[in-house]
């Protein structure tokens, strides 16, 4: 044990020069290096996004407000929306996942180190891409080009003859581009986990996290490419004048909705369940009991994975589907709230008998575990096709899926920052500060999110950059608006205690949270090479193995 | 947990090759994209407003596919050659693939000259137009890209860089130039059997 | 005296507790209340709550019945969760010890799997029940037809039976159930999508052009009732606003009698009128019984009989009327009709020739 503990001597303690510095950082291809890339990258992206959303509450904070002009109102919730996927929450699960799959399944790098580097810097292009729209045409003023057609892009809006200059390719062809990248980190992660694990590390015996992203990984395989199609297919139409979505030549508006869903909503399941991966490493440690039925988690990721595919067209419930379809993807989508509801079982399974540690990644997941609750219930009220001809479209919608990705994801996220932090960084951050913002966060977050249902129930549809007096929606948009400055102010503390910590927090040691997964047996942040000599595992839980060898785990599994 | 050297396993801790696995994953996904295309052409059929139908205009192009497919046979036989340590006959079997590759293309460059200029039919023409460009085209920039990876491996070999070991990189870059044929046999069914 | 103390603490803290949950009951009443208040004048809340018309009807209590469970299903889990939470938390003066390690338990998962697949069979039974019931209803002999057509930004009604053609606001008539009268209406879309919503009579429908949609409402009491596109449909998507009037079987007569009229020709607006047919105006508008015959814009034949203007961004005065020829711009930034830089006379003339299209 003591030869995988020992941190040798690295490059950090001779000072250099800052030109080396940065060349070392664009030119890594180690999965470290990335995978913190991929997280700053998005948190830039996040602080973007969010002025995005701000720029959108402050125009509805009454009626017939003049903040913002209907152009770049549309510009605004295209922009926040495809950002706030592509660019902050896949980029920051992909670095996540780089960071930690292979120390915990005691590797020293992914599989394909090169195209991890290459899948990252497309990624960070396509962005970069997507907002050089902002630049063109008429420059800042007016947004500029940058797309306003809806994260969704749906035809024939998207046509030449509604989008005119070049708003809509930017959009395009910034998500192509970083779509290869998320295909590439999605092979890198499936060889990864399929051929580097350490020796006795079986498939059921990987961490939860790990098993996690490997469904993940196959999901975006399978889902990134209908989205890659569809975009391919809009370009033809835009550039070379092709009829895919072309109403006027017989071409289907519906067909660009089903290929979109077909991606869109699987993606979401790819958002999820590395959050889901996130709650299953920090339940557990926080609890103080491994997790409560890991074959059954996995078979029902598994599940979620299959059936995540056959459930798009709830989306497309009021496009006039017959009967038989709509009653389909109902079912469908009823089902899928089995095996979730089973993970949420089990979490709490995990917990019951536990000794629960109230520090700051725990906070945020006990949060989580509440507000997926409500998330998935709002998703069954949802999956309804009938009720969904009422709430489909409207505020409903918009409060229940920013519930799932703010109050279920970003939760598990922001756990995960102060989980992991230390490993990263070395450094304990600054417990009170992180309570604070769990605290700000939380309060935001509900007055936004939980009054932003009831306009949903009332008639306001989404994507309306101001909405008429005297339909009894204007309190609950006050109050949604309000909520966000308390999130500003929790997201701001968050940003100020990682810098700070960064700097002055104290030192963390490998193993502060006295944890059970190969990841803390080595040094924070880990050598380069991440392990001396490649460890051995029996059991799930190699560290508790070690730590308490008179009751190893490998015993009881 | 120990250390990989003080432990002696019962049976050795073999996992697939990563190339492999990488390979098998790159093909899901290059799958699902033409998947994706082949609705699109499906739904569209016999949808088209106005133009040329594709019975009116569409030659079975028999001699292509012939060579595409045959073009597997003898990615095989070299991939094994080189298995097997038989460098010559892996350069000889892999020049082969490479001509049957480009004859295929060739012909495809044929058709689309044909079918532009003689028959009128372009990817704006009309629905079957922009579903058989895009199909067809889909498919060929993958086989161009295949072709590239094959003269790449073939100059390197020209040069006597090709080694035994280096036959497991040969049979994963197999397993994509299999993959593209397969699609062949797909595309070629909806195209031209089903929709003409 | 100690244990007194202690019990007088318990009961304030009681006490405490109890006004505590009146409290918040009373404040969720009356957060409440602007769902499920009671608004009677013509402004009102699209709240599908209330619902009008048998669809909306259906919906309603579908959505009452799927609200019930799953606030079910919520007491149960949220409980479970806050219990385990309170009880389960590490105390100050804990050993130190680790918990017994519970790797799992089949039979419990087997309930929490069995008892969720079971409630998802029963809401899907319900909710199928609904799906069919309203999208496979018959159209009765004297159902009401009409095509609705949307546009950016602007809806576009037809009744082709009747002979009408009319914009924005649809006029239908009442549906008892003894003498059903509904309204069956066809979805067509000229440019991109576009989604009929009008909460109180019916679920959204999608208008998706080359493809037809068909949806029905039979409201049961007259009265205007309101709602807007729901499907985004490019820069003024917000101001497509929709009303629709729901009259008694003779007021709609009435109506219809009256649309059906070509406009009345009139001596005081001929110069205006003049304008109208010379300039541009009639490449996009109509005016029944006149040249004009556009049909980008909504038919203007009877412009003065609605209460709104540009799809309900502005009310119907004479003031609007021309500040919207002036530069639609001014009130809708967005819409696709153009500013038509007439002069100040032009202007007036046209407003007037307008005014007298009832």
């Amino acid at each position: 044990m003591a030869s995988e503990t020992i941190a040798l001597t690295t490059v950090h303690d001779v000072p250099q020069p800052i030109g080396t510095i940065l060349h070392g950082w664009v030119t890594t291809v180690d999965h470290k290096k990335l995978g913190i890339l991929y997280i700053l990258y998005a948190l830039v992206f996040l602080v973007i996004g969010g002025i995005e959303a701000t720029i959108m509450r402050i125009q509805l904070i009454v009626p017939h407000n003049h903040f913002v002009s209907p152009q770049v109102f549309n510009r605004m919730f295209t922009m926040h929306g495809t950002t706030m996927i592509f660019f902050v929450a896949m980029p920051i699960l992909f670095g996540f996942g780089n960071y930690l799959i292979p120390l915990m399944i005691g590797a020293r790098d992914m599989a394909f180190p090169r195209l991890n580097a290459w899948s990252f810097w497309l990624t960070a292009f396509g962005g970069l891409l997507l907002y050089f729209s902002f630049l063109g045409g008429n420059g800042l003023y007016g947004a500029g080009t940058a797309p306003d057609v809806g994260w969704f892009a749906y035809a024939p809006l998207t046509a030449t003859a509604f989008s005119i200059g070049h708003s809509t390719d930017f959009w395009t062809l910034g998500l192509l581009v970083s779509g290869f990248g998320s295909i590439g980190t999605a092979i890198n992660i499936l060889a990864t986990i399929v051929c580097l694990r350490c020796p006795g590390m079986t498939l059921g015996k990987m961490p939860l996290l790990v098993w996690l992203n490997l469904v993940m990984a196959a999901m975006v395989l399978l889902a990134i490419s209908p989205l890659t199609a569809a975009q391919m297919m809009l370009s033809l139409d835009r550039f070379l004048g092709a009829h895919f979505f072309d109403t006027l030549a017989g071409g289907s508006a519906v067909m660009w909705m089903h290929f979109f869903w077909i991606f869109g909503h699987p993606e979401v399941y790819v958002l999820v369940i590395p959050a889901f991966a996130f709650a299953s490493e920090i339940i557990p440690v926080f609890s103080r009991k491994p997790i409560f039925g890991y074959p059954v988690m996995v078979a029902a990721t598994v599940c979620i994975g299959f059936v995540g595919f056959s459930v798009w067209a709830h989306h497309m419930f009021t496009v006039g589907m017959n009967s038989y379809a709509n009653s389909f993807f109902t079912i469908t989508t009823m089902a899928i709230g089995v095996p979730t509801g089973i993970k949420i079982f089990n979490w709490i399974g995990t917990m019951w008998g536990g000794k629960i540690i109230f520090k700051t990644p725990m906070l945020f997941c006990i949060a989580f575990l509440f507000q997926f609750l409500i998330a998935g219930l709002t998703g069954i009220m949802l999956s309804a096709a009938p009720f969904d001809w009422q709430l489909g479209n409207s505020y409903f919608v918009v409060a229940h899926f920013h519930y799932v990705i703010v109050g279920g994801i970003l939760f598990t996220l922001f756990g995960a920052f102060y989980y992991w932090f230390p490993k990263m960084s070395g450094r304990m951050y600054n417990e009170t500060l992180g309570k604070l913002h769990f605290w700000l966060f939380f309060i935001g977050f509900h007055l936004t999110f939980d009054f932003m249902h009831i306009p949903g129930l009332l008639g306001m549809p989404r994507r309306i950059y101001t909405y008429e007096p005297g339909r009894g929606w204007d309190i609950w948009n006050l109050i949604c608006t309000i909520g966000v400055f308390f999130q500003i102010a929790g997201t701001s503390v968050f940003v100020g205690n990682l810098l700070w910590s960064y700097f002055k927090g104290k030192a963390a040691g490998n193993d502060p949270w006295d944890a059970w997964t190969l990841e803390w047996s080595t040094s924070s942040p880990p050598v380069e090479y991440n392990f001396a000599e490649i460890p051995v595992v029996k059991s799930r839980r190699p560290l508790w193995d070690i730590k308490h060898p008179e009751d190893p785990d490998w015993k009881y599994e | 947990m120990s250390t990989a050297s003080s432990v002696s396993m019962e049976q050795p801790w073999v996992l697939p090759s990563r190339g492999r696995v990488g390979m098998f994953s790159l093909i899901a996904a290059e799958l699902a994209i033409f998947t994706i295309f082949v609705v699109a052409y499906l739904f569209y059929i016999g949808k088209s407003v106005t133009g040329p139908l594709p019975k009116d205009v569409l030659e079975l192009p028999i001699f292509a596919s012939i060579c595409l497919l045959s073009s597997s046979l003898t990615i095989h036989v070299a991939v094994s050659a080189l298995r097997n340590g038989r460098v010559q006959a892996f350069s000889m079997w892999w020049f082969g693939t490479m001509v049957l590759g480009l004859i295929f293309l060739g012909e495809t460059a044929r058709e689309w000259y044909h079918l532009i200029f003689e028959k009128g039919l372009t990817i704006s023409t009309n629905l079957f137009g922009t579903t058989y460009y895009s199909l067809v085209g889909l498919h060929a920039f993958h086989v161009t890209v295949g072709l590239i990876c094959i003269s790449i491996a073939m100059i390197l070999t020209l040069f006597g860089k090709a080694k035994q070991e280096h036959s497991e990189r040969a049979e994963v870059f197999s397993l994509y130039w299999h993959f593209v044929d397969g699609v062949w046999i797909v595309v070629f069914t909806v195209v031209y059997i089903i929709g003409r | 005296m100690v244990r007194e103390i202690h019990q007088n603490s318990q009961e304030r803290q009681h006490k405490r507790r109890i006004q505590w949950a009146l409290s918040t009951i009373a404040g969720c009443l009356l957060a409440a209340l602007p769902v499920f208040g009671n608004p009677e004048d013509p402004s009102q809340m699209p709240n599908m709550f209330k619902p009008q018309s048998s669809p909306a009807h259906a919906i309603f209590h579908l959505s009452l019945f799927v609200l019930a469970i799953c606030a079910v299903i919520f007491v149960i889990v949220f409980s479970l969760l806050t219990y385990s939470v309170i009880k389960f938390r590490r105390r100050a003066n804990d050993d130190g010890r680790e918990p017994p390690p519970i790797y799992g338990s089949n039979q419990i998962e087997l309930a929490w799997t069995v008892i969720p697949v079971l409630i998802v069979l029963v809401l899907f039974l319900a909710t199928a029940r609904v799906i069919h019931g309203i999208q496979q209803a018959k159209k009765p002999p004297e159902a009401i037809e009409v095509i609705a057509i949307g546009h950016q930004f602007w809806w576009e009604f037809r009744y082709p039976a009747l002979g009408v053609v009319t914009a924005n606001e649809l006029h239908v008539p009442v549906s008892n159930t003894s003498h059903p009268t509904p309204t069956f209406i066809t979805l067509v879309s000229a440019d991109t999508d576009h989604s009929f919503w009008v909460p109180r009579l019916a679920g959204k429908t999608d208008l998706i052009p080359n493809r037809e949609n068909h949806m029905w409402i039979d409201p049961d009491q007259p009265g205007i009732f309101i709602g807007q596109c729901a499907q985004y449909c490019g820069t003024q998507h917000a101001k497509m606003l929709l009303r629709v009037y729901v009259d008694s079987p003779d007021q709609f007569k009435k109506w219809v009698q009256e649309q059906s009229k070509p406009a009345q020709a009139s001596e005081s607006a001929k110069e205006g009128r003049r304008i109208f047919e010379t300039t541009a105006c009639i490449n996009c508008h109509a005016v029944s019984g006149t040249v004009a015959d556009g049909r980008f814009g909504p038919d203007l034949t009877h412009l003065m009989s609605r209460d709104t203007i540009a799809s309900g961004a502005a009310t119907n005065t004479p003031e609007n009327l021309r500040l919207w020829i002036h530069d639609p711009a001014t009130i809708k930034p967005g819409a696709l009709m153009p500013a038509m830089n007439l002069n100040q006379q032009d202007l007036d003339a046209v407003t007037a020739y307008l005014e007298t299209l009832r």
